[in-house]
C-alpha cells in the first residue's frame, strides 16, 4: 500500500493551533503548502466528523484562510469603488454587517480566487480568501486597486479563524458570547465578546452547507488554544468533535460549493462554473467583465454538472468522463463517496449537450468505463428550520 | 493492535500468512490507520497471476486511492467477497476477517525477503518518528 498522506515537510506553514492538533493526535497533511489536520482519529475519523456536522456540531481550524481588509483612503467611497472593480458581485448592495460570496477574476473572465466579502463599516471591507492563493491574491489586489483611493491591508496572519458548523453550532456559540445570534441571518455577521475577547467578528458563514459560524480571534498561540478549548468544552454537551479538512471537502462537495483548483481556476470562467447568480453584469465595469460578455455571446462549451455513480467505483478528481459511445467528453473536478447520501458523487465539466439530469455518462476508473448519471445539484440541501422563519 | 508473530510484512504495509502452499494476504493495521475510513476494495479475479512487488488491487478511503502490492508471486485462488459490501471491516479487523486474497505461492523462498513482526514494528515506529520530527 502507498501512504495516501503527503509526508510532512518542515517547510510547511502552520496555523497557531498546529501544536494542539498534534497533541490530540490529528492526522496532518500538506494542504496547499500548509500542514493541516485532515482528520482526527479521536473524533472517529472523517465519516464520523462529517456526520457530526450534519446532525450536531463540529469545529474546524481554518486559520490558513487569508484575510484582506480594504478601507477608505483620504475620502470615503474609495474602498467600495476598489471592491467593485476587483470582484464580480455587487458590493454596493451590502449593508454594514452583511457578507456575500463573490470572486476576483482575471481579464479573461477566469478565476483569481473566490472570496467572501464582508462589509465591516461605511467604506470598509474584509475579503476572506483561500490559503493556497494567499500571496497571489494579495499581490493581485494591490496591483488592481492601485488607482483607487483606498488602503489595502493583509490581515491573514492576524487572525485564528475557527468554523463552528452544524445545527447545534448556535447552541455552542450562545454559551460563549453575549452577541445576539438568533436573529443573525445566514451570511450576516456581528461583533461581540467571545470567550472574553471583546469585539470579535462572528459571521454566520461556512463551507459545509450546514448552519454555522466562523469566528476571528487574535492569532497568538495562547489565545488561539484558549478559544479552541473553550469551544470544545462548551460543545461537550452537544457531542462536538474537532473536524479536519477531509470532511470539510466531503461536506462542501455534497453542497456543490466550489473549490479553487478544482471547479474554479484560471482556466474556467464564471458561466462554466455555474456561478452566474454571484456575478452582477449590471453593476458597472469590473475586471473580467468584458471577457464574460464575449463568453456569454459565444455560448457555453462546457458546464459543471453533478453526477452519481451507477456502477461500483468512485470517480476522483481528474478522471475522464466519456459518453456512452466511449468518447472522452469531459473531466471530473471533485469526486468522493458521500457520507450523507451513501452514494459515490462527483462534479464534472461536460459539454452542455450532456448536462441534462438523467443523462448517462461513463467515468473512466483505472481503465474501466463505469456507468454514471447526471443528477440535480446540490446533492444535499439542509432543511430550513421552521423556528428561524417565524422571526419577523 | 498487535502484529501476529506468524505473519510476514512488506515495506508497502501488506501482510502475508502461509499455510502449506497457500498464502493469505491483507493490509496491516498501520495501513488501515493511514488510509482512514475504507469505503471501497477492488480485488483480482480467481486465477489471476500476481507478481511480487506489483499492484494486484486497490483499497480506497474517502480521501484517496491506494494500490495494494503483492508481497510474493502466486495465483489467486480466493478473494474475500465480504469486503465488497463491508469494506469498513478493513478498519476493524485488518489482520483477521478482512484478509484480501488467498494465493497459491509460486516461490515460497520470496518470503525470506519480508520482515517479521518485530522488524515491521520497528519499521513503522521509525516512520512515526519521521512524521513528528
Amino acid at each position: 500500500m502507498e501512504s495516501p498522506a503527503t509526508p510532512h515537510k518542515s517547510a510547511l506553514r502552520k496555523t497557531p493551533l498546529n501544536a494542539l492538533h498534534r497533541r490530540v493526535g490529528a492526522k496532518m497533511v500538506n494542504f496547499d503548502g500548509w500542514e493541516m489536520p485532515v482528520e482526527y482519529p479521536s473524533s472517529g475519523g472523517l465519516i464520523a466528523e462529517h456526520k457530526a456536522v450534519r446532525s450536531g456540531v463540529g469545529v474546524f481550524d481554518v486559520s490558513h484562510m487569508g484575510d484582506i481588509r480594504i478601507h477608505s483612503g483620504a475620502r470615503p467611497g474609495g474602498a467600495l469603488a476598489a471592491v467593485q472593480h476587483i470582484s464580480m458581485n455587487d458590493a454596493s448592495k451590502l449593508a454594514i454587517g452583511q457578507a456575500h460570496y463573490s470572486a476576483m477574476l482575471y481579464p479573461e473572465g477566469t478565476f483569481v480566487d473566490d472570496v467572501i466579502v464582508h462589509r465591516l463599516g461605511e467604506d470598509d471591507y474584509l475579503l476572506v480568501i483561500n490559503a493556497g492563493t494567499r500571496e497571489k491574491d494579495i499581490q493581485w489586489v494591490r496591483e488592481n486597486t492601485r488607482n483607487f483611493d483606498c488602503v489595502v491591508e493583509d490581515l491573514s496572519d492576524a487572525y485564528t479563524q475557527l468554523a463552528i458548523q452544524g445545527p447545534r453550532g448556535i447552541d455552542v456559540m450562545k454559551k460563549l458570547t453575549d452577541a445576539h445570534l438568533e436573529g443573525l441571518k445566514n451570511y450576516w455577521f456581528t461583533h461581540g465578546t467571545v470567550c472574553g475577547l471583546k469585539n470579535t467578528l462572528i459571521a454566520r458563514t461556512g463551507y459545509t452547507g450546514e448552519d454555522g459560524f466562523e469566528i476571528y480571534v487574535p492569532s497568538d498561540a495562547a489565545t488561539s488554544e484558549k478559544v479552541w478549548n473553550q469551544v470544545m468544552e462548551a460543545g461537550r454537551e452537544f457531542a462536538v468533535v474537532p473536524c479536519g479538512l477531509g470532511c470539510r471537502n466531503t461536506l462542501r462537495l455534497e453542497s456543490k460549493m466550489a473549490l479553487y483548483g478544482h471547479e474554479i481556476s484560471d482556466k474556467t470562467n464564471v458561466w462554466e462554473a455555474g456561478l452566474d447568480r454571484y456575478c452582477n453584469m449590471e453593476k458597472g465595469e469590473f475586471v473580467g467583465r468584458t471577457a464574460l460578455e464575449k463568453a456569454k455571446a459565444a455560448g457555453l462549451r462546457r458546464t459543471l454538472v453533478g453526477i452519481e455513480m451507477i456502477d461500483r467505483g468512485i470517480a476522483r478528481d481528474q478522471y475522464c468522463c466519456c459518453n456512452e459511445a466511449g468518447e472522452t467528453i469531459g473531466v471530473v473536478t471533485s469526486g468522493s463517496p458521500s457520507p450523507t447520501l451513501g452514494k459515490n458523487i462527483a462534479l464534472a465539466y461536460v459539454p452542455p449537450a450532456y448536462s441534462a439530469v438523467g443523462t448517462v455518462l461513463r467515468v473512466e476508473i483505472r481503465g474501466q468505463k463505469c456507468k454514471a448519471q447526471v443528477v440535480p445539484t446540490p446533492f444535499y440541501k439542509r432543511a430550513k428550520k421552521a423556528a428561524v422563519q417565524q422571526v419577523s | 493492535m498487535a502484529y501476529p508473530k506468524n505473519y510476514r510484512y512488506s515495506k508497502e504495509h501488506e501482510w502475508i500468512k502461509v499455510d502449506g502452499g497457500v498464502a493469505t494476504i491483507g493490509i496491516t493495521d498501520y495501513a488501515q490507520h493511514e488510509l482512514g475510513d475504507v469505503v471501497f476494495v477492488e480485488l483480482p479475479k480467481l486465477g489471476t497471476k500476481i507478481e511480487a512487488g506489483k499492484s494486484f488491487g486497490t483499497v480506497e478511503s474517502v480521501k484517496a486511492v491506494s494500490e495494494i502490492y503483492a508481497p510474493a508471486a502466486g495465483e489467486v485462488i480466493e478473494a474475500n467477497g465480504e469486503l465488497q459490501n463491508a469494506p469498513e471491516k478493513i478498519n476493524t479487523d485488518p489482520h483477521g476477517a478482512a484478509w484480501l486474497i488467498k494465493v497459491r505461492l509460486t516461490n515460497a523462498a520470496e518470503l525470506s525477503g519480508l520482515m517479521d513482526a518485530a522488524a515491521y514494528e520497528a519499521y513503522i515506529a521509525a516512520k512515526g518518528q519521521e512524521a513528528s520530527a
